[in-house]
């Protein structure tokens, strides 16, 4: 009997002999209130993005008479990009499906795609950072380029401390299988990676298809 | 070696001897001081072998209540720091007229009002209703623990951090000349290149991913952790008003994390966000910061609001009026606190329809609050009022608070703001709500809680000594700067030139003195109170014939809080229980899981403070190290699979066992 059973049955008696404790109480399973948390976490991570879209919204438009959206951005280069990212997140997804069949292998297989496909995006993006900081199109050059490479910066962060994270979970479901801890920390990992998706969404729509409309 | 500049600056960045501020005897003096007390506690502690106690049961504890204490005790050292700085302008003040410039100099001046207001916000605030949370709400809602134990300590620590780099600036380099929220262009680099904004930045980063993570932790708390039968509408309303706190605080510090972050971006790698040219625009960061700001202050009083509640209702001995509207009431004020925030800059000059608009958003929020006015005061309404201290702090908050309402209300209303704004009005008003609000209900909370925490209770003569001076000194202390406000003095002024302005500015610093008095009782009540413990002990665990189910357990909790898990039928729950008969089980005693200590959120912390160090001051290489090693330590905690322990079933039946031989003897 689990514990919230023995409460409903102590809460249906009332009526006679009030119940005022679990008699027959079991130990709380861990990390029961982890998904929840980390969802809270990945909120207000989602309100630091809000603060630079914000910030984006207001400033970028300020080009300071330097380079603006249309002359900087290459389309396909960053379509190529997204879809690094997007294949990145639907690799992860076959990944949890594996061990949710128990497949520890497979699972490690879907992960490491994953990382690659993680380490690609960033590669391309530190490329095309490059390629702008070379054409004079610095962070310092106008308010448009600070809160440009500050916000889409502070994602390409996210998803390298989520290679980080992923590595070091490799590491671990390798050493330890995949055990009750692994699998939570797995599932937070692809809330995470999803979340950076979605993230990616709005920065592809908002700073580059309408950047280059402006 | 020492005549090499380039090598000196690539080992110590911008750090040197000259960033010790010898030439200020007023700090040198402050440096012996704190020297002298400080090697005489590490003296002390050293002999009495206490650190060996202190890391195994205090630092590293995950126990909710070990880590609310040690808040506690942090919020009230930090209250002495920042209220040195609140009498050094005072008696600043009060000297500067007819040509005398008083005895700060502007370089000096400036951080202390700087600092006063950061330390008394960030490190007495925050910390003194962190802690009261962190005690009271898992014992509110029959829980053992908090939803993630280590968090907690994390927290704990990182907000310490954050606290421990704000007075390594007071000997080592500076803090920010900028007031407390660091209004660029001033603080940009342009205008403060010294290492005092790097201070203020670094140190409130620390200390929000403190507050942020506990944030995260009490909601996961509340939400999933309630004993079984206690709806959302059976909790006590202290444990609603955390709730409501913790949700802004996990929808607001980041927003501060992140405008703190453009700063130091603009500082650090010369971006544009709020400078005045390339197409900066300092106006987003006042948007931004009081976005932040303006839940903050309602974080800070929901859970004053909370312990009022709790305190009417046991010393009236009548159940809360009006549970229902106070709930709803908090949770408008939740909302609402978010669609205000423009009220501090109506002079920005948006215009008169976005004016209106946050004028009058401004304005509703007086109504909630209202409502709990009115409840509090029919609560009492044919009560059996008991004066106790904590309920004369909470009479004392209903006077005062109504007054800096209604002047909240009169600065809502935006032409009356533009004459008002950056007046000493303002401040007035502002002391008037978190003093009378806040401090009030962190001394009517810490006075209510105490023998739960303890086993004893709080003198009570001291404690009224102390509530009389505190009362009556605020009044003096304020009422002065609603006049001279009203007059058109300014805030943060040095030297005045009008003579006549001095009489308002002698009768608040005597109200300063009267506080100074005020705090002083309170020290004295907890060192008579330690001294008479036996006099003041409290074997029943229900002190004041409590209400709520922290007062169901022995005073001090035992580790697991409760040894069979409660079930709630009713609001009061304790009450409840009282007066069906409920009888304390005695046997069927089982072993009990709890998590086990861990030394990582120091060391974390540590680590960080050292980063945030490094970077103030610009040594690169230990701040890359720092970093490293802080990324290498999380990982490396992450390999740790063995976090709980079982409290043996022998140990659960002794600790019970003891305590039903003490209520034996209290009752015979």
């Amino acid at each position: 009997m689990t514990t919230t059973t023995a409460a409903s049955a102590a809460l249906a008696e009332t009526k006679e002999a009030p119940v005022f404790y679990v008699a027959d109480e079991h130990d709380h399973p861990e990390g029961s209130s982890t998904m929840l948390g980390f969802w809270l976490y990945l909120m207000s991570d989602c309100l630091v993005f809000a603060v630079l879209f914000a910030t984006y919204g207001v400033l970028g438009a300020n080009y300071a008479a330097g380079p603006s959206p249309k002359e900087l951005f290459d389309l396909p280069l960053v379509a190529l990009n997204t879809s690094m990212l997007l294949l990145s997140s639907i690799t992860y997804g076959f990944a949890v499906l594996e061990m949710q069949k128990k497949n520890q292998n497979a699972m490690l297989f879907w992960l490491v795609v994953t990382g690659l496909f993680g380490a690609a995006f960033l590669g391309i993006e530190l490329y095309e950072f490059a390629h702008m900081i070379h054409e004079g199109a610095t962070p310092q050059r106008s308010a448009f380029l600070s809160s440009f490479f500050t916000l889409v910066g502070t994602h390409g962060l996210h998803v390298t401390f989520g290679i980080i994270w992923m590595i070091t979970l490799i590491v671990q479901v390798w050493k330890f299988g995949l055990i009750e801890a692994n699998k939570r920390r797995l599932l937070c990992l692809s809330m995470f990676w999803h979340f950076l998706d979605v993230v990616w969404i709005g920065v592809f729509t908002f700073v580059y298809l309408m950047g280059v409309l402006r | 070696m020492f005549d090499n500049p380039e090598l000196m600056k690539a080992i110590f960045g911008r750090l040197s001897l000259e960033a010790l501020p010898l030439h200020e005897p007023i700090l040198v003096a402050t440096f012996i001081a704190v020297a002298i007390g400080g090697v005489a506690m590490v003296g002390a502690l050293t002999y009495f072998k206490l650190w060996g106690y202190l890391w195994k049961e205090w630092f590293t504890s995950i126990d909710h209540k070990r880590i609310g204490i040690m808040y506690i005790v942090l919020g009230l050292v930090m209250l002495l720091r920042g209220f040195a700085d609140a009498i050094m302008m005072r008696a600043q003040q009060v000297m500067a007229f007819n040509g005398s410039e008083g005895y700060l100099n502007a370089h000096h001046y400036d951080q202390i009002f700087t600092a006063h207001g950061v330390i008394m916000i960030f490190f007495v605030a925050m910390p003194l209703v962190t802690g009261l949370m962190n005690y009271v709400v898992p014992l509110q809602i029959g829980a053992r623990d908090v939803a993630f134990p280590f968090l907690n300590n994390f927290s704990f620590w990182m907000t310490t951090a954050g606290a421990a780099l704000v007075m390594a600036s007071l000997f080592i380099g500076e803090f920010a000349r900028t007031g407390w929220l660091a209004y660029p262009p001033l603080s940009n680099i342009a205008y403060s290149p010294d290492v005092g904004v790097d201070y203020y930045i670094w140190s409130l980063q620390v200390a929000g991913v403190g507050t942020l993570l506990s944030g995260v932790n009490l909601i996961a708390t509340i939400v999933k952790m309630r004993a079984p039968g206690m709806t959302l509408m059976k909790m006590p309303v202290f444990t609603w008003t955390a709730l409501c706190t913790n949700v802004l605080i996990v929808a607001a510090f980041p927003v501060l994390t992140g405008v703190l972050a453009l700063l130091s971006l603009d500082r650090y790698a010369g971006t544009n966000f709020f400078t005045s040219d390339f197409g900066g625009n300092a106006m987003m960061y006042v948007n931004l910061i009081w976005i932040w700001g303006h839940p903050e202050v309602y974080i800070l009083i929901l859970p004053a609001f909370g312990i009022f509640s709790e305190v009417v209702s046991t010393f009236c001995g009548k159940r809360l009026f009006g549970y229902t509207s106070m709930v709803y009431a908090t949770v408008v004020i939740t909302i609402l606190s978010y669609l205000v925030w423009l009220h501090h800059f109506f002079t920005m000059g948006s215009g008169a329809s976005v004016n209106s608009f946050f004028g009058i958003t401004t304005m509703i929020i007086s109504i909630p609050t209202g409502a709990k006015m009115f409840n509090w005061l029919f609560t009492m309404y044919r009560g059996r009022i008991r004066f106790e201290v904590p309920m004369m702090w909470t009479v004392a908050f209903m006077l005062t608070f109504v007054v800096g309402g209604m002047t909240g209300v009169l600065l809502a209303v935006p032409p009356a703001d533009f004459v008002l704004h950056n007046s000493l009005f303002l401040i007035a008003h502002f002391h008037n709500v978190i003093i009378g609000g806040v401090v009030f209900g962190m001394f009517a909370g810490i006075t209510y809680w105490f023998p739960k925490a303890f086993g004893f209770k709080l003198d009570p003569f001291w404690g009224k000594m102390s509530f009389w001076f505190w009362v009556i000194g605020f009044w003096f202390a304020f009422m002065p700067l609603y006049v001279l406000g009203l007059m058109g003095v300014t805030r943060r002024l040095r030297v005045f030139d009008d003579p006549s302005l001095q009489i308002w500015f002698i009768i608040a610093a005597l109200g300063a003195v009267m506080i100074a008095v005020g705090i002083a009782c309170f020290l004295i009540q907890i060192a008579v109170s330690i001294k008479n413990r036996e006099k003041l002990r409290d074997w029943t665990g229900d002190p004041w014939n409590g209400r709520t189910l922290e007062w169901s357990t022995s005073s001090p909790p035992p580790v697991y809080n409760f040894a069979f898990t409660p079930v709630i039928h009713d609001n009061d729950a304790w009450w409840d229980m009282k007066k069906r008969g409920y009888e304390r089980p005695a046997d069927g005693f089982k072993a009990i899981h709890m998590p086990s200590n861990t030394s990582a959120g120091i060391i974390l912390a540590g680590i960080s403070a050292l980063v945030a160090f490094a970077l103030i001051w610009q040594i690169w290489w230990l701040a890359i190290v720092g970093f490293v090693g802080l990324i290498g330590t999380a990982i490396g905690h992450t390999f740790n699979y063995h976090r709980s322990f079982d409290i043996p079933r022998e140990q659960v039946v002794e600790t019970e066992r003891a305590r039903t031989q003490l209520l034996q003897t209290a009752r015979a």
